[in-house]
C-alpha cells in the first residue's frame, strides 16, 4: 500500500463561485442594488459571526463540524454580497465589515439575537435558512446577473441548512421533556423577529425585478413551518412581531458588542493589511 | 465468522461503553465515499451519530469537506461481520498458489495481438 | 477453553504480532496484540485527539476578531478541521476498545493528558499565525512519520490529518508575512508571538532522548519512527530557512548546524517549565478544562433528546411493521 493512496479519498477545491471571482468582475451594481446586496450580506455576515462561537463548544464533535460548515457557507455569501456591494461604492468586503459604524449596518434582528442555547440557536437557524431558502430560489431570476451567479450557489447550501435545523427540530421537540421545553423556549424567544425579515419597503419596490419581494416569501415559509410542527408536534409561538429597524440601520442592543468584537483589531490598526 | 461491533475497515472489538457511564452514547458508524461516479463506495472512516439519518448528514459534514464525494453510505458498526483474523489460513490459503487464474500465466501467447 | 490451549493461542498471536512487526507490515484490530502495545497505543492515540480537541480553543479565540473576512473564514475552517482530526484520532483508539464517551470523560475528569502546548495562551492575532507556523509545523514534523505507524488504523488517521493539515502550516505562515510586511506594530506582533511560541514548539517533541522512557518501545513497535530529538533537530533545520523568508528572526542565538554530527542544534530548553504545564500549572490549563467539560455538559441534554428521539423511532417502525 503506497501511502499516498492510504486514504481512501481524494481531495479537491471544487468549481463554484467564490467571493475572489466576484471581486474580479467588473460588474457595478446600481446604488439601489448595492443597497440590498448590503442586506443580504449583512444578514448572513452576522449570522456566520454568531454560528462561529460554536466551533469547540457543540454538544458533540460531529456537530462542530456541521455547524462549522454552515457558518462557513454563510461567510461565502456574505463575502459576496458585500464584495458585489462594494463595487458600487469603490469599497472593499474588508471595508464594509470592519469599517463601518452600526447605524450603517443593514441586517435584521433575527440575525443578531444571541446563541443562547443549542435549542435556541437551532430555533434561529430554523427560520434563516427556512427564508433563505425561499429567498435565494427565487432571486436566481434576478435581473441582476451578480445576484442571480451568488444566489444560484447559495439556494443549494441553504437547503442543507433547512435539513439540518428540520432534523434537530424534530429531535429536540420530541426528544426528552427537557429538550421538548427548551425546543418550545427557543422557538418562542425567536418568533418575535420573524416578521420583520418579510417586510416590504421602498427601496424593494424600486428594484423591481432584480430582487425579491420579502412580504412574497411568507406564504411558502409559513406553509413549510406549519407542515413540520404538525408532525413535530410543535405550535407556531404566538407573540407578537417584534417593529424592526435593521434595514434602515435601526438595530437590537446586540449588534453593538457584536460589532465592538468583530471590529477591534481591524480598527485598532487603521490601513494594514492582514 | 464473527458479527458484532467493528471498527476500521476490517473491524474491531466491541468499543466497552464503561460500566459507571449511565447515559448511552451514540452509536458508532462506519462510512464509505464513492468519489466519483463510476467507482465503487470506499471505507473513508467512522463517526457517532444517533440515527441513520443523522450519521449520514454527519458523514456529509465530516467526510466531503474537501469535495471528496458524490454518495455516501453509512452502516451501523455493529451490523458488520467480519472474517476472523484467526481463520486467516484457511480462509485465504486457497486462492494463494493458483498463477493459472491470472492472463500473466500465459507466456506463450506473449505478442499476439488483440488476445 | 482449557488454560494450556489459551496459552497456545496467545503464543501463536505472539508468533504473528512479532512476524509482522519484523516485516515492517501493518497490526489491525482483530488482531492478537500484546496488552501494553494496545495501551500505549490507547495512550498515545487518545492524548493526540485530546490535543487536537483543546487545540481548538486558542485559536477559536480569535474567530471572532480575525481582522478580515477571507482570515476569518480560513480560521473557522482551520479549527473545524481540528474537531474533525479529533473525531478521526478517537475513531481510531476506538478501534482498541475504549469508547470515545469513555475518553472524554477522563478528559474532563483531568485523567488524561494533551500536548501541554495548548496551555499557553493566544494573545494576539500575530499567534494565529506562529501556531499555524511552529505549532502545526511540529505536528506535521511529528505526524508524517506516523503515516507508517504499525497500527493500521492510526496510520489512516494520519494520513487523511496529514493531507488535510498541508493548508494549517501554510495559512500560518501568510499571516506571518503578511504581518511581517506590514507597519511597524504588525512586525513586532510577529516577532513577539514567534518568540512566545518557539521554545513550547520545540518541546512538542516530547523530553530528550535521555529522558524519553517510552520511545524506545514505541519504536521497536513501529509506532514511532524516529526519536524526539532527531525530528526537533530536523524541525529547527526547517524553520532556520524559513524565518529568513519572514524576516524575522528565531529567539535563539545558540541555533546552529553541527558539521560532525550533520544535525541542527538549538539552545537549552527549560524543561521544568514543560513539567509544571504538563503537571497542570501552564497559563490556561484549568481554563482549557473548564471549557471542554462545559461543552461536554451543556451538550449531555442534546445528545439524550437525540437518542431518545431514535429510541422512539425505531418502536414506532417496529409497530409499523408488527
Amino acid at each position: 500500500m503506497s501511502e499516498s493512496n492510504a486514504s481512501a479519498t481524494r481531495i479537491t477545491p471544487g468549481n463554484a463561485l467564490r467571493p475572489e471571482d466576484i471581486a474580479s468582475s467588473s460588474a457595478k451594481p446600481t446604488a439601489e442594488v448595492a443597497e440590498y446586496a448590503l442586506r443580504l450580506g449583512d444578514d448572513s455576515l452576522i449570522l456566520a459571526q454568531r454560528l462561529g462561537w460554536w466551533i469547540s463548544r457543540a454538544p458533540e464533535l460531529e456537530e462542530d463540524v456541521a455547524l462549522g460548515n454552515i457558518a462557513l457557507d454563510l461567510m461565502g455569501h456574505a463575502r459576496s454580497f458585500l464584495t458585489y456591494a462594494g463595487h458600487a461604492w469603490g469599497k472593499t468586503e474588508d471595508d464594509l465589515a470592519y469599517l463601518r459604524r452600526e447605524p450603517e449596518f443593514r441586517s435584521a434582528h433575527l440575525f443578531e439575537q444571541p446563541n443562547g442555547d443549542f435549542a435556541r440557536t437551532i430555533a434561529r437557524q430554523l427560520v434563516v435558512s427556512h427564508y433563505q431558502f425561499e429567498l435565494y430560489s427565487r432571486l436566481v431570476e434576478s435581473t441582476d446577473a451578480t445576484l442571480a451567479a451568488i444566489a444560484a450557489k447559495a439556494v443549494k447550501e441553504v437547503d442543507y441548512h433547512r435539513d439540518h435545523a428540520s432534523q434537530w427540530v424534530r429531535r429536540l421537540a420530541q426528544g426528552t421533556e427537557e429538550s421538548h421545553n427548551r425546543m418550545i423556549s427557543g422557538l418562542t424567544l425567536t418568533w418575535p423577529y420573524v416578521e420583520e425579515l418579510f417586510t416590504d419597503d421602498p427601496l424593494i419596490d424600486s428594484l423591481g425585478d432584480a430582487a425579491v419581494l420579502p412580504s412574497t416569501l411568507r406564504k411558502p415559509f409559513d406553509a413549510l413551518i406549519t407542515a413540520l410542527f404538525a408532525e413535530a408536534e410543535l405550535q407556531v409561538p404566538a407573540v407578537p412581531g417584534a417593529i424592526g429597524g435593521g434595514r434602515h440601520g435601526c438595530h437590537s442592543e446586540h449588534l453593538g458588542y457584536i460589532l465592538a468584537e468583530m471590529q477591534v483589531l481591524a480598527r485598532e490598526h487603521p490601513g494594514a493589511t492582514w | 465468522m464473527t458479527g458484532g461491533s467493528t471498527t476500521g475497515d476490517d473491524g474491531a472489538k466491541a468499543p466497552s461503553t464503561g460500566v459507571h457511564e449511565k447515559r448511552e452514547p451514540w452509536p458508532l458508524w462506519e462510512v464509505f465515499v464513492r468519489s466519483s461516479r463510476g467507482l465503487s463506495h470506499v471505507h473513508a472512516g467512522s463517526l457517532h451519530a444517533p440515527d441513520a439519518e443523522m450519521a449520514v448528514r454527519n458523514a456529509r459534514d465530516l467526510y466531503t469537506r474537501r469535495n471528496e464525494g458524490v454518495s455516501l453510505w453509512v452502516v451501523p458498526a455493529s451490523a458488520i461481520v467480519s472474517s476472523d483474523p484467526d481463520a486467516k489460513g484457511q480462509f485465504f490459503e486457497s486462492s494463494q498458489g493458483k498463477d493459472y487464474r491470472h492472463a500473466t500465466y500465459y507466456t506463450k501467447s506473449d505478442g499476439v495481438k488483440h488476445l | 477453553m482449557a488454560v494450556a490451549e489459551d496459552q497456545a493461542d496467545i503464543s501463536a498471536g505472539e508468533e504473528q504480532f512479532n512476524s509482522l512487526i519484523a516485516q515492517d507490515s501493518r497490526i489491525e484490530p482483530r488482531d492478537w496484540m500484546p496488552e501494553a502495545y494496545r495501551k500505549s497505543l490507547t495512550r498515545q492515540i487518545s492524548q493526540h485527539a485530546h490535543s487536537e480537541i483543546i487545540g481548538m480553543q486558542p485559536e477559536a479565540n480569535w474567530i471572532s476578531r480575525a481582522p478580515s473576512l477571507k482570515r476569518k473564514a480560513i480560521l473557522m475552517a482551520k479549527v473545524q478541521d481540528e474537531a474533525g482530526h479529533g473525531l478521526y484520532l478517537y475513531s481510531a483508539a476506538e478501534t482498541l476498545g475504549t469508547s470515545r464517551d469513555k475518553m472524554t470523560e477522563d478528559l474532563i475528569a483531568g485523567k488524561a493528558r494533551y500536548s501541554s502546548i495548548f496551555n499557553y495562551p493566544a494573545l494576539t492575532w500575530a499567534d494565529m499565525g506562529a501556531i499555524g507556523w511552529l505549532v502545526d509545523g511540529a505536528a506535521i514534523a511529528n505526524q508524517v512519520p506516523l503515516c507508517r505507524a504499525s497500527y493500521g488504523p492510526y496510520g489512516r488517521a494520519m494520513v487523511r490529518i496529514c493531507k488535510e493539515e498541508s493548508f494549517h502550516q501554510r495559512q500560518g505562515f501568510e499571516i506571518l508575512l503578511e504581518l511581517a510586511n506590514g507597519t511597524q506594530a504588525q512586525r513586532d506582533m510577529a516577532q513577539d508571538a514567534v518568540n512566545r511560541w518557539y521554545a513550547p514548539s520545540l518541546m512538542m517533541f516530547g523530553p530528550p532522548d535521555d529522558d524519553s522512557p517510552n520511545s524506545q518501545q514505541s519504536m521497536a513497535w513501529n509506532i514511532k519512527r524516529f526519536s524526539n530529538d532527531e525530528l526537533r533537530s530536523r524541525f529547527v533545520g526547517m524553520m532556520v530557512e524559513q524565518v529568513r523568508v519572514l524576516g524575522l528572526t528565531l529567539p535563539d542565538k545558540d541555533i546552529r548546524f553541527n558539521d560532525e554530527t550533520e544535525k541542527w542544534e538549538h539552545g537549552p530548553l527549560d524543561w521544568n517549565e514543560f513539567k509544571e504545564v504538563l503537571a497542570g500549572r501552564g497559563p490556561c490549563n484549568a481554563q482549557r478544562m473548564e471549557r471542554r467539560r462545559e461543552a461536554h455538559e451543556e451538550g449531555a441534554w442534546v445528545r439524550e433528546a437525540a437518542v431518545a428521539y431514535a429510541d422512539k423511532q425505531a418502536k414506532h417502525s417496529q409497530q409499523k411493521a408488527a
